[in-house]
């Protein structure tokens, strides 16, 4: 009886986890490109969610079809993003970049407020709500759905970083910036390519997750955040480090909530991330580099 | 110096006939939660505008010296003024404990680690029910009382209030003009360099956001004692960023831009009462067209501005 | 006075200094030299507390100061310049001088807000005394510019005089010259020996081959993070070894 509880706690950890993971991914791409923590990333899962409610709803769209239109839209946005806030920035100090994603993020969910209002939203599940049994847990469709989308995502952008040129280039401009524009990199391309890759990622996590827990136009804020918690216990590295954070942040949330106390879930995920932060900066597997502190 | 003093003179007199216009009105409570922004904008400002160090988590400072202020007087009896003192410096020991890791970390990551100690603090409030009264909030806080006037009107608050602001502005300014407040500025401007001529930067830091808790502390016992009810929507993570909006808006480093910032983001949603849902786009887009457009804040760009545009016209005379 | 030996750092596998160890005279003029990447910038940042070196000991005036940070080295009357210059570029000519006074004050952050009458009186002597500094390096006429506006030249003398106000006996200047059109130089090793009149010692890394030979009393030359010979001047210049490595470098 306890071990079933147990693991359905854990089942349900790793789904989450996998999402944290997705927008950890997020997070590093963009630090890893530019230096910049983006504070407006969780603006982007949200947008993803509603976008494709309106795909769906307004647009009568097969949910095959609106998943792909909902993520182009979202990468768009990730696009005027960097274009309009971040690019023609004069002084890009850290401070000034906080403060200009952290503008960016609040207009971007005032934005989605005034479009799709207050209410909360739901979105059918992929494919129907028959629970399944795992030993002695259920799960729903949609966290197999969520397992296989994260997998195949994970794949695409491992192949990205290391087969393609594109992703060499911006695995070149993380490891030095300038050096990559010296050998003919055209750097500000990758910087926004960046931001795209990590809207669309963003966007998908939303996405995924909208059937399992309703989406709303202030979803972004509390994922956002946990999806770069991730990232940190991954040491910023856009590859399985924070794919491990994420999980494991995802079940660490899920026990607490069920064996210690539901309202100090979000709670537990900062106490990691200052935990980390304090002790081991450079992340949970990451080598000491004194660039954090 | 004395020009100093005669800016801070000639802003007091301001302060004190500013109700005169107003004769008691509604604007007046408004006025009064100005005063409130303004201390709380000048304690963030010591921290981000003169040391140079981020912080999105002061809504949680501001809140922890409400809530000690309103538990100890509502729930268990305490006189506000011994409450309001006490508050400030169990939370000035907290933020100067928490502060050597804390301001260990620099840039983006100190600014996500104010950030999640400021939700940490918030989830306190609303989970600790038997304590806060969770997300209903708490009642019942007695109103300041001194020499037999009780302070429960706007007329009286705004005389209370403001006077103790003017005490912070003042308390800020000498700071800034000072061995200490340069020390401060130096370590903004080059840390490295800050140390090399023997500024222990490390423990300045951690001193000036100590001191910018107990600010906030004392901004937030005075608006328990002021609204008599509190609850923890007030001091979530949007009220830290509506604090980062006043100091950037008012121009960092800047004490009086400061209280331009919070006269400003208090006053507006008053203006705008149509708008009210939607003040969070304004927040927004002004945080954002400030930092790219005016990255001085108010007090250095509008005189730019003005000073551009008086080129720009007398070099057309020229020609 | 400052005796550095047995010095060794390795960065990530690649070792910079290898068993550096010398000895400055109180009172001298000490060139540090030696090509590009030789270890001079990696050995100053050792001696005043940037870095903390892998093996070695840095002892000065008898106290072993090896792994102290730049606060309490200031504290202890050493004081170092940088080669990129390093103002605080937002405030003025004279402030920046007034922050290097801040080991001679004591004033704290409750008495500086609360204007004690003890913390107004040296605030006023802050305030004073941070003139002479300026008068001395010929600066004072800039005393109320940004630093941030400052050109080059007035920018390394100004770092000077802040360097200055700490009164320190020991000043490690990193590459003094580097930046400066010849006037300006010159004028540089003017005031480097007007500094050693007033009984400062100076350690200096510098390129400037003239203005070494011109001014140090003793020097002291490195190549690839060992320390290849130690001398006067005279004695600098026709050693072989020495020639060798320069020369050896330009090809």
């Amino acid at each position: 009886m306890q071990f079933d509880q147990i693991l359905q706690y854990v089942l349900s950890g790793l789904s989450t986890g996998a999402i944290y993971a997705l927008i950890g991914i997020g997070f590093s791409i963009i630090y890893n490109a530019t230096g910049i923590i983006n504070f407006a990333q969780g603006e982007f899962v949200m947008l993803g969610g509603l976008l494709t409610l309106t795909c769906l709803d307004l647009l009568k769209l097969p949910i095959w079809a609106a998943i792909p239109c909902a993520v182009a839209v979202s990468t768009l946005a990730g696009l005027l993003f960097e274009r309009l806030a971040i690019r023609p920035l004069r002084q890009p100090t850290p401070i000034n970049l906080v403060i200009i994603t952290i503008g960016g993020s609040i207009l971007i969910r005032g934005l989605a407020m005034l479009i799709w209002g207050k209410d909360t939203h739901a979105i059918p599940s992929f494919s129907g709500d028959d629970p399944i049994a795992i030993g002695g847990a259920t799960m729903l469709p949609q966290h197999l759905w969520i397992f296989a989308i994260t997998v195949v995502i994970i794949v695409i952008n491992k192949f990205y970083f290391y087969h393609t040129i594109s992703g060499k280039a911006m695995r070149a401009c993380a490891y030095n910036r300038r050096a990559a524009g010296l050998v003919g990199i055209d750097v500000r391309r990758m910087v926004l390519f960046s931001f795209m890759i990590s809207s669309a990622m963003g966007a998908v996590a939303g996405i995924i997750v909208a059937p399992l827990t309703m989406t709303a136009y202030d979803v972004g804020v509390m994922l956002g955040l946990k999806g770069f918690c991730a990232a940190i216990i991954g040491g910023m590295s856009s590859g399985m480090a924070t794919v491990v954070g994420g999980l494991l942040l995802g079940v660490l949330e899920s026990l607490g909530a069920g064996l210690i106390s539901s309202g100090y879930k979000d709670a537990i995920a900062f106490i990691i991330l200052l935990l980390i932060l304090f002790i081991r900066p450079q992340g949970l597997f990451g080598k000491a580099d004194s660039e954090r502190v | 110096m004395k020009r100093e003093l005669l800016k801070f003179l000639a802003f007091s007199v301001f302060v004190l006939l500013l109700p005169l216009l107003f004769e008691g009105g509604y604007l007046m409570n408004v006025l009064v939660f100005v005063g409130i922004n303004t201390m709380l904008a000048i304690a963030l400002n010591l921290l981000l505008g003169y040391a140079g160090q981020i912080s999105l988590g002061h809504a949680g400072f501001f809140g922890l010296g409400a809530y000690l202020s309103g538990v100890l007087t509502a729930t268990y009896g305490w006189n506000p003024w011994q409450a309001m003192p006490v508050a400030a410096i169990v939370v000035g020991c907290m933020a100067y404990l928490i502060g050597f890791p804390v301001l260990k970390l620099k840039g983006h990551y100190l600014a996500m680690a104010t950030l999640g100690l400021g939700i940490i603090i918030y989830i306190v409030f609303n989970e600790t029910i038997d304590l806060t009264g969770g997300p209903s909030g708490l009642s019942g806080i007695p109103n300041l009382e001194a020499g037999g006037v009780v302070f429960d009107s706007d007329v009286k608050n705004y005389y209370l209030i403001w006077g103790i602001t003017l005490a912070v502005i003042l308390f800020a300014i000498n700071l800034a003009n000072s061995r200490v407040g340069r020390a401060l500025r130096a370590v903004h401007d080059s840390e490295v360099a800050a140390q090399v001529v023997g500024v222990n930067a490390r423990l300045l830091k951690v001193q000036i956001f100590a001191l910018s808790a107990v600010i906030s502390s004392l901004a937030g016992s005075l608006y328990a004692h002021t609204m008599t009810f509190i609850s923890p929507a007030s001091f979530g993570f949007n009220f830290s960023v509506e604090l980062l909006t006043m100091v950037v808006i008012g121009g960092l480093g800047s004490v009086y831009g400061s209280f331009l910032g919070a006269a400003l983001l208090t006053l507006l949603p008053e203006f705008l009462r149509a708008a009210q849902d939607y003040d969070i786009i304004i927040y927004g887009g002004l945080l954002v067209v400030m930092v790219m457009f005016m990255p001085g804040g108010l007090v250095r760009g509008v005189p730019d501005l003005f000073r551009r545009i008086f080129k720009s016209r007398g070099g057309a005379g020229h020609a | 006075m400052l005796e550095v030996s047995g010095i060794t750092q390795i960065f990530g596998g690649v070792t910079a200094l290898e068993d550096v160890s010398f000895r400055v005279n109180r009172g001298d003029i000490t060139g540090v030299i030696g090509p590009n990447g030789a270890g001079k910038t990696t050995l100053f940042n050792i001696i005043t507390g940037i870095y903390t070196q892998t093996s070695g000991k840095v002892v000065f005036e008898d106290k072993d100061i090896s792994g102290l940070p730049p606060e309490k080295l200031a504290r202890l009357a050493m004081v170092r310049t940088f080669q990129n210059i390093e103002l605080f570029g937002g405030m003025t000519v004279h402030e920046n001088v007034m922050v290097g006074m801040h080991t001679k004050s004591s004033s704290g952050l409750l008495s500086c807000a609360l204007k004690m009458p003890w913390s107004i009186s040296e605030e006023r002597r802050i305030r004073n005394d941070s003139m002479k500094w300026l008068e001395f390096t010929g600066i004072t006429d800039l005393a109320e510019v940004e630093a941030a506006n400052l050109p080059f030249g007035k920018g390394r003398l100004l770092e000077i005089a802040r360097a200055l106000a700490v009164e320190p006996r020991i000043i490690l200047m990193d590459e003094p010259a580097a930046g400066l059109n010849s006037q300006e130089t010159l004028g540089l090793a003017q005031l480097i020996k007007r500094i050693r009149d007033l009984g400062i010692t100076i350690v200096l890394v510098e390129h400037d081959m003239e203005l070494v030979m011109d001014i140090c009393d003793r020097i002291v030359v490195l190549n690839l993070g060992r320390k290849l010979a130690e001398g006067t001047p005279r004695e600098i210049q026709e050693n072989p070894e020495v020639i060798a490595a320069y020369l050896g470098d330009d090809d």
